[in-house]
């Protein structure tokens, strides 16, 4: 119906008894895009996660994934997508190659004779090769994260479903897991990533939704989110009352914000640069100055109002 | 087409007996049951008490006239508790433990299917239920070549049979007792999809396994018996009759798959519209 989106909902709701945990979702995850999918610890990415990908019937509505509704087409889509659904899971007593063929065999539809080479390949993307024939308790945390992603690049996929992926990774493993998504997305994979690590979301994602106590608060591509929030402007300059006056000549509304900086709320500013030179001609000391779209961190608190805790 | 929608479904239970073999718990398991027979020989050999004498499990006095008998009373002692304890295990592990592991949702999202990972799952579950049977008749039969003469053997009919026969009748019971163990293996199945705690799905199984032999026990409950699991377990010894008496096999077999489709359903049932949430 909808090409051009890898994953669409209609009304999709969950409810676990009296509890609302996905409310009338509805998702546009364009093709090609690298989507975050942001909300707090309980807001139900999870739950949305596991509709998507069949393990959990939604109460009502729908999901389309690659064109084809979820769960009643599910032997025809899920081959297409790759998934890393809340933490990657193993059987400790076999070694990382033998879990791969484990859950490649499990996949109906993948060619059992290039079935080696494909594992083979999987580990090495992920810088796992020399632990391939080592048992997986012996695994420490990122390298199960690590060995997670690899099963979900068993076959080429049309669709990334990851969920927390950097999760348990050192800097260096995040930075890697971050190219990998990049080359992916590179390739034309649709990237579906949830995450409550905004500084993350903010360096790969080009669309994004963000998930409160089950409702979708907002959507679309990430220049558009950040720019719906307020634009400020920020002097740090020791002569704080001139720089205050020479902002309210331009019919701003300054405020002091801590130790030798005043902000103000950019609507209606002129251009930076005639800012800039208007304090300089008014004398005062100019040490720094800013002006642009608020941090995607703070979007994020604006809108779910609750930062990281835990929503109910 | 066929092949192709069947050759897959190969490969998956393939690598489920494969993951089934590589657990040191699935080995310790057969080890163990092989060990009751081993036991039963060694104490009948070095006993300063002599040969037994009709007291004791069935078939016990046989033995030393008949290595073979071993593997005969290894099977009659193990049926009551021991076979049913092993595949309450496996089988209650089959769903619960994926689950518990998380791997469950790996599978399904791969995806392998519902119904077919559960047919997958209970047809690992009765290659374990063969390998359990085979573990007491090896053990049995290993201890008393190596302990005991080995002749012709005399039959609950006072026939005798060569040694070769009596080796393919104790097979038969062998085979007995992995028909007898189908129908709790399905039990174990439907538990394990009851649950995310595996050893919870174990216990249960092991339990319903008890109770149906304590119901088997009263005879205030005779109506009851016929539709009991374990009614038939003890006609083991049936086959060791000439000329053989197939009717308690047959009904036993009849009686295990009733229980497998019931179960086998309700499984089913379950599991296919089940929220994976672990």
């Amino acid at each position: 119906m909808t090409e051009a989106l890898a994953v669409r909902t209609i009304g999709l709701t969950k409810r676990f008894g009296r509890q609302t945990a996905v409310d009338r979702l509805e998702l546009a995850v364009p093709q090609g895009a690298v989507f975050g999918f942001l909300g707090p610890n309980g807001s139900g990415k999870t739950t949305t996660i596991r509709m998507l990908l069949g393990l959990v019937a939604p109460t009502e509505g729908q999901a389309v994934v690659l064109g084809e509704e979820m769960p009643e087409r599910l032997g025809n889509v899920l081959p297409r997508v790759g998934a890393l659904v809340e933490g990657p899971a193993f059987y400790p007593f076999l070694s990382g190659e033998a879990n791969l063929r484990r859950f490649d065999t499990a996949d109906l539809k993948s060619p059992a004779a290039t079935q080696g080479a494909r594992v083979a390949r999987a580990l090495e993307r992920v810088g796992l090769s020399h632990a391939a024939h080592k048992k997986v308790h012996a695994y420490s945390l990122g390298m199960k994260q690590r060995l997670g992603l690899a099963a979900a690049l068993l076959v080429p996929r049309e669709l990334l479903v990851l969920d927390e992926p950097t999760n348990g990774l050192d800097p260096q493993g995040t930075r890697e897991v971050r190219s990998l998504i990049r080359s992916l997305a590179d390739d034309g994979t649709t990237v579906f990533v949830s995450s409550h690590l905004l500084a993350e979301v903010e360096q790969i994602c080009t669309h994004a939704a963000v998930l409160r106590a089950g409702q979708l608060v907002a959507q679309g591509p990430l220049d558009e989110l950040r720019g719906a929030a307020q634009h400020r402007i920020e002097v740090r300059t020791p002569d704080l009352g001139v720089a205050a006056d020479v902002l309210r000549k331009f019919g701003l509304k300054p405020e002091p914000a801590g130790s030798g900086s005043i902000v103000a709320e950019a609507d209606g500013a002129p251009p930076a640069e005639d800012i800039v030179a208007a304090l300089v001609r008014a004398g005062a000391r100019v040490r720094g100055f800013s002006a642009g779209a608020a941090s995607l961190e703070e979007r994020f608190v604006e809108l779910t109002g609750e930062g990281f805790d835990v929503a109910e | 087409m066929l092949q192709n929608s069947l050759l897959p479904g190969v490969r998956l239970f393939a690598s489920e007996v494969s993951v089934l073999f590589r657990r040191w718990r699935t080995w310790a398991m057969l080890a163990a049951l092989a060990a009751v027979p081993v036991l039963i020989g060694l104490a009948v050999r070095f006993s300063p008490k002599g040969p037994p004498t009709g007291r004791g499990p069935a078939f016990l006095d046989q033995i030393t006239h008949n290595g073979l008998f071993v593997g005969v009373v290894g099977l009659v002692v193990c049926t009551p508790l021991f076979l049913p304890l092993t595949v309450g295990v496996v089988a209650g592990d089959t769903i619960a433990g994926e689950a518990s592991l998380g791997t469950l949702r790996y599978l399904l999202v791969a995806p392998a299917g519902r119904l077919r990972l559960l047919v997958i799952k209970y047809l690992a579950s009765a290659v374990f239920c063969v390998s359990a049977a085979l573990a007491v008749v090896l053990g049995g039969v290993l201890t008393g070549l190596a302990l005991f003469p080995v002749g012709r053997a005399t039959l609950l009919s006072g026939d005798t049979i060569g040694p070769g026969e009596a080796f393919g009748r104790l097979l038969l019971m062998g085979g007995f007792a992995t028909v007898s163990l189908l129908g709790l293996a399905a039990i174990g199945l439907f538990a394990s999809t009851m649950t995310t705690v595996p050893v919870g799905a174990m216990a249960a199984t092991v339990v319903l396994a008890v109770v149906s032999q304590v119901l088997d026990a009263l005879d205030q409950l005779d109506w009851l018996h016929p539709w009991l699991l374990s009614d038939h377990w003890l006609d083991l010894a049936d086959l060791l009759r000439q000329p053989i008496s197939w009717s308690s096999f047959g009904a036993n077999a009849l009686l295990q798959a009733a229980y497998v489709a019931f179960f086998g359903a309700l499984a089913y049932g379950r599991f296919s519209t089940k929220d994976i949430l672990a």
